[in-house]
């Protein structure tokens, strides 16, 4: 039966140094902003941070941002203030809760960095759309508000393969931004240093992998919970020397609890599959109700987006392009399909969990019939939970709880008779 | 211990059902009452109810399983807890030993399952999050209409027409309603279209396989939104003995069969 208990939920011990890079980015970036003479660069999270960093840039991710202003539940209050002057409930609540910061003056980085009042001032905004159109919005808003440039790649999206005719788009986009930003950094670009930049990259998100990937381990040493945490550095510290020796550090810890049969959750019995967004404001509350069922949410799309096995430092603005195009979220239903399956196989999974996130389109993958098809082709159950990434008001607590438990039930039931 | 009795409590948001098994399933005894405000103060009334009927003492019970809203308001009674889905699923499953689809019609929640011959869950879906469609959205209707939920029934079946209301919210159904009462169109044509906008809410959650059976309060209370299904899905449909008690039923079944594997 899935009866809750108290959750035992075990402490990463290099959360200490992730928070310590994390606050250095945070005073960096008040620096450059304060600074006459750096500049200040927002980006999508999966935009081309390589060459922003590799100009000398300070770059500044407003996703991450308002992954915080849900996480410490600040963005519901906020998002009527973006809601009221036309910006929809049913829209990215990113923009809408990062936008109602601004307008209220309000940043979880004041309450968390002593010193800093919020998101450093953009000299430029540079965005790409592989995630969604409203990326492109949420700049072209701030590009209006600060009278800066806001210049960026207008993603393909729905295909199967990366191919060279996308890559060659791409790239010419990513080589059109480059006069801009030399004009706003008021220097060349140097190609030695994109190289250097690329290289880190690639190597901070190998890494990654290698930490996501110690979760096949049973019992696995991380969760989706954590990894939306730890994941903070390959977000907004990717090219960085920072970033790889915080992951050489995380990853040799998670060994460590593989070689001693410790896991993230106690007795963990069930492995879950997570695909979409997390619900920030519920992190914990999801993270110990799992733990509760002795069921470890072990792997995800999400935390995977931070993967870029594609960049090169020989070739680095076609390998960026190659990267930025070959994220889960811009491929078609077909692609999308045969990574889960073989995620399933690989992480030994015994059901997924889709959350539907009202306002997050794009990183909700169960609207088309792909659930359905899985079960079908896989024999894998799964649920659908309805909620979002950031506006609590889209979330039925309870409901959820009846869901994830009922589905719990259900694998146990599988299981008692398998 | 004189007897051995089994214990199922379904906590539901509108209403508390109690149903007491002996060890041969066989039903004993039953209660149902308003889960008002006070989820365990209705329980241990209908607990107390339920274990008259059966001739029964507290100190007979042994086991119980908690199921429903407020399934762990009781630990006073048990710690045990099961999800209504799981309950639905034991109770239908136990009527009707087949491959089954199961629609519960609840106080604030539907619900979907599919079982196969075996009982075991094939898949299993819940209204999101409004209550359109289940026991709340006829409360709400009964009350602007101003008419009895217990009058309902007859008046539907005066009807000579069906009123369509199409929102997928309660509230929007409701001003839907005043507009058709504002049009002066026949109060019975309203209330038909009630009843066929909540089934039509249910059906569309997921797609119906095998033979389908109807539980929950709202159909024990409404027959004639079984035969409205059964026109609607152009079928027949099964209905449990006592469709109300479904939950109660399985939570009491699993009640029996923990017990039976620690012995």
């Amino acid at each position: 039966m899935a009866q809750e208990k108290q959750p035992a939920r075990k402490k990463i011990e290099s959360t200490g140094q992730m928070m310590k890079i994390m606050s250095e980015y945070f005073y960096d970036l008040n620096a450059a902003a304060a600074s006459p003479t750096r500049k200040v660069a927002w980006c999508t999270s999966v935009g081309p941070a390589e060459l922003l960093r590799a100009m000398g840039f300070a770059v500044h991710f407003p996703e991450n941002h308002a992954a915080m202003l849900g996480a410490t539940r600040m963005a519901t209050e906020l998002i009527p203030e973006a809601n009221a002057i036309g910006y929809s409930p049913d829209i990215c609540s990113y923009l809408t809760a990062d936008i109602g910061a601004y307008r209220k003056g309000i940043s979880p980085l004041s309450k968390a960095y002593p010193g800093i009042e919020g998101p450093p001032r953009p000299d430029v905004l540079v965005f790409n759309t592989n995630q969604c159109r409203d990326v492109q919005d949420w700049f072209s808003w701030y590009a209006r508000e600060f009278d800066v440039p806001c210049i960026g790649i207008t993603s393909p999206k729905n295909f199967t393969e990366v191919s060279e005719i996308l890559v060659d788009d791409v790239s010419r986009q990513i080589e059109a931004l480059i006069p801009t930003l030399e004009e706003v950094a008021g220097s060349r670009l140097d190609m030695e240093r994109l190289r250097e930049t690329v290289a880190l990259s690639r190597e901070c998100t190998e890494l990654w992998r290698q930490v996501l990937e110690t979760a096949s381990a049973t019992p696995s040493p991380l969760t989706f919970f954590d990894g939306t945490i730890h994941m903070g550095p390959a977000v907004v510290l990717r090219g960085t020397r920072q970033a790889v020796d915080y992951y050489r550090l995380l990853l040799a810890e998670l060994e460590e609890r593989i070689a001693s049969g410790v896991g993230a959750v106690d007795d963990e019995r069930y492995r879950i599959y997570w695909e979409g967004m997390p619900v920030w404001g519920r992190l914990r509350q999801h993270s110990e109700m799992f733990a509760g069922l002795r069921a470890s949410v072990l792997v995800s799309t999400y935390c995977s987006s931070w993967i870029f096995p594609d960049f090169d430092p020989q070739d680095p603005i076609r390998s960026m392009a190659r990267a930025y195009l070959s994220l889960f979220i811009v491929r078609s239903d077909a692609y999308k399909e045969r990574y889960i399956k073989q995620m399933l196989e690989k992480f030994r999974i015994d059901g997924i969990i889709y959350h539907d996130a009202k306002t997050c389109p794009c990183n909700s993958n169960n609207r088309y019939g792909m659930p359905q098809r899985l079960e079908n082709e896989t024999g894998i159950p799964s649920l659908v939970i309805s909620g979002d990434l950031n506006d609590l008001r889209c979330i039925s607590d309870e409901q959820t709880r009846t869901n994830v438990e009922a589905f719990i039930e259900q694998l146990e039931e599988s299981k008692r008779h398998a | 211990m004189a007897k051995p009795v089994y214990v199922g409590l379904d906590l539901g948001a509108s209403r508390t059902k109690v149903v007491v098994l002996d060890s041969r399933a066989t039903l004993l005894g039953h209660a149902v009452k308003k889960s008002g405000v006070d989820f365990a103060a209705a329980a241990a009334a209908c607990l107390e109810d339920a274990l008259r009927m059966a001739d029964a003492g507290a100190d007979d019970v042994a086991g119980a399983v908690a199921t429903g809203y407020g399934r762990n308001n009781v630990a006073f009674i048990t710690s045990r807890t099961r999800t209504e889905i799981s309950c639905h699923a034991r109770g239908c499953h136990h009527s009707f030993p087949e491959a089954i689809t199961i629609i519960d019609i609840g106080g604030q929640d539907n619900k979907i399952i599919k079982l196969d011959a075996a009982g075991r869950r094939d898949s299993f879906k819940m209204n999101r999050k409004c209550a359109a469609g289940t026991g709340a959205f006829l409360e709400e209707m009964s009350a602007r209409l101003d008419i009895p939920l217990e009058q309902m029934n007859e008046m539907a079946r005066q009807a000579t027409e069906t009123i369509r209301l199409g929102s997928y919210c309660t509230v929007f159904s409701a001003t839907e309603v005043l507009e058709n009462i504002r049009r002066g169109k026949p109060v019975a044509d309203i209330i038909k279209g009630i009843f066929y906008s909540m089934i039509k809410r249910v059906l569309e959650m997921d797609s119906l396989t095998e033979k389908v059976v109807l539980c929950g309060g709202v159909v024990a209370h409404n027959p004639y939104l079984v035969e409205m299904t059964e026109e609607l899905i152009d079928r027949p449909v099964l209905l449990p003995n006592h469709p109300q008690l479904t939950g109660a039923i399985g939570a009491s079944l699993f009640a029996l069969e923990e017990a039976d594997r620690c012995l």
